[in-house]
């Protein structure tokens, strides 16, 4: 019995102590009120930590956005900053308004998603409150221990945080999509620091498509350097993508030849996906870009050279000339 | 107002070497491996030296600065040769490498010692791949930053980044001083001619600790272990795209 008790009452000790403290706040990502579907990643991320779950939300939509972000399943409440200062997610008062949230509301944890927004306002964060954060994490082993990537994915990483606040972006394509609909949070002022911005957005060329978004899509088409210029890209890889539904991406072979937009590239530096199907044409497979794709479910390969690196990954190989394989399969997919 | 430019330069293993974990699954093998400066250090390095090329008179001096082991000061005399003027190497010895927030603020104390008003960094080190250090150091210095930058226009004191973000471009304007990082098509790294390298030789390299520095270096992160990713299982190859259609049908892919 004596073993027994001296066993269980640390465990005990343990459990009740991290319910009291483990709080987490999640950053919520929105576009003039659009919600980015990657909130619902770092969502599910959130949940598996075990805390009460708080979302913060920024900018002059901040209100319409709560209302919908307080349906979130798991979400107990949401802090509302309406404050158009927020709306460009600037980094430099945006963190203020993080920091700031972070102390009043006493959090231990901070969820947001590694995207260009998540990672150009989370680390400022961590400079306010002397703390290491922990970028692209792919899976929560405990609430204080994280595995990410490393070496353009070509290693995993377990870390574990000293730090009280762990403060953290989120893989998505690594966490699954958490539920909407059935949660009735409440919704609350968050504190706001109104810090003056100390940078002006001047303008922004978005690429305007009507195709799925790449981050989020579950199937991709992606070009390489092998489709040889832009009228082939566009010709060949868009129909093939359209004829499935699919998002399309590129190597940076590809972006870096104008073939395609900066904000297709899929890799160690660009988008990193994971859909339920990945079409690679004329991509041959270096390192950095099969850091972006490698945990797709099923991943194909099109490329006339049998030795290209991709095929080490792909689990459907067809050596082919893509110029006559491509306009092929657009046709049987289309059937 | 002239331009005293700070370009933090990274030694890490090069970019074309797949790593491979040490036996005792702490970390990944260093011995024998070529090492090279990070990508997107050159980047940020060329961009710092077009500037001062660029625009008669705008940049006073460009100091480049490594945190590493020893060895690290090769790649500050290829950052010499490339065309910063003076460099510091904040030597660790034998420790573990900092992480991004202890290498933030050292770089503070060196800002401070070389009276930068612009600092230019790559994005992030295909090592740990944190993407973290320019943010931090923009956060303790309380500047403003410009992460991803695939433009940077300097006119006065005012500076103009386009930075590429999810779904395209953006373009945002700020006073100096100001950090930068840089992305990978801000511009096209030279190579370091041999006539440039030998003069490097001669450019002042000077080697400081971090004790020096009244910075601690202690990592926040403890590194529990280091594994490869699960493998995947092999695939195979189809002989015609009907094949590859039928496949897909049946793996329950369309």
């Amino acid at each position: 019995m004596i073993f027994t008790s001296s066993v269980l009452r640390p465990t005990l000790a343990r459990s009740v102590r991290l319910n009291r403290l483990l709080s987490t706040l999640t950053i919520i990502e929105h576009t003039g009120g659009v919600l980015a579907p990657s909130n619902l990643n770092t969502l599910s991320a959130a949940k598996q930590l075990g805390g009460p779950i708080t979302a913060l939300v920024a900018g002059s939509q901040a209100s319409k956005v709560a209302s919908e972000v307080a349906k979130f399943d798991g979400v107990e409440k949401v802090l509302v900053a309406n404050n158009e200062a927020y709306d460009r997610g600037l980094a430099e008062n945006f963190s203020d308004l993080v920091a700031e949230n972070i102390t009043k509301g006493g959090f231990s944890h901070v969820l947001v998603s590694g995207s260009a927004f998540g990672k150009n306002v989370l680390p400022r964060v961590s400079a306010t409150l002397d703390v290491q954060p922990i970028n692209d994490i792919t899976k929560i082993e405990s609430e204080d221990t994280f595995v990410r990537p490393i070496y353009a994915g070509n290693v995993l990483a377990t870390v574990k945080s000293t730090d009280p606040i762990k403060l953290i972006t989120i893989r998505s394509s690594a966490f699954e999509v958490g539920s909407t609909g059935a949660g009735a949070a409440a919704i609350e002022d968050a504190a706001d620091p109104k810090s003056a911005p100390t940078s002006e957005w001047i303008s922004e060329n978005l690429t305007k498509s009507e195709r799925p978004d790449l981050g989020s899509a579950t199937k991709v088409v992606s070009g390489g350097r092998g489709l040889k210029d832009k009228e082939n890209f566009d010709k060949l890889i868009f129909p093939l993508a359209d004829s499935i539904g699919a998002a399309v991406g590129a190597s940076r072979a590809a972006v870096d030849s104008g073939f395609a937009d900066n904000s297709l590239q899929v890799g160690q530096t660009g988008k990193v996906v994971a859909p339920d199907l990945y079409i690679a044409v004329g991509i041959s497979g270096a390192i950095q870009h099969l850091a972006g794709m490698k945990d797709s479910k099923t991943i194909v390969a099109i490329n006339k050279d049998s030795e290209a690196p991709i095929f080490q990954v792909a689990d459907f190989g067809l050596v082919d000339d893509l110029f006559d394989a491509v306009p092929k399969l657009t046709e049987q997919f289309k059937k | 107002m002239s331009l005293r430019i700070l370009v933090p330069v990274k030694r890490v293993i090069d970019a074309a070497v797949k790593p491979r974990v040490n036996k005792t699954n702490t970390g990944v093998e260093t011995q024998g491996v070529k090492f090279s400066i990070n990508p997107f250090c050159e980047i940020a390095l060329e961009e710092a030296v077009k500037l001062k090329e660029g625009n008669k008179g705008l940049v006073e001096s460009i100091h480049a600065v490594s945190i590493g082991p020893t060895k690290a000061q090769d790649i500050l005399r290829i950052a010499l040769a490339k065309g910063a003027d003076t460099s510091t190497l904040v030597d660790i010895g034998k420790a573990e490498a900092p992480e991004p927030l202890a290498v933030a603020k050292l770089l503070q104390k060196v800002v401070e010692k070389e009276n930068s008003n612009i600092i230019l960094l790559g994005k992030q080190a295909i090592d740990n791949d944190s993407n973290q250090t320019g943010q931090i150091l923009a956060g303790l210095l309380k500047w403003p930053q410009a992460t991803n930058a695939a433009k940077v226009v300097v006119e006065g004191d005012k500076v103009t980044v386009t930075r590429e973000v999810d779904g395209g471009e953006e373009t945002i304007s700020s006073k100096l001083p100001i950090v930068i990082t840089t992305d990978l098509r801000l511009n096209e790294p030279r190579y370091a001619s041999l006539p440039n390298i030998m003069k490097a030789k001669k450019k002042p390299l000077t080697a400081v600790k971090p004790a020096d520095l009244g910075v601690d270096i202690t990592n926040r992160l403890q590194t529990v272990s280091v594994n490869y990713p699960p493998t995947r299982k092999a695939g195979v190859v189809v002989g015609s795209t009907e094949e590859l259609v039928e496949k897909l049908k049946a793996n329950g892919s369309l």
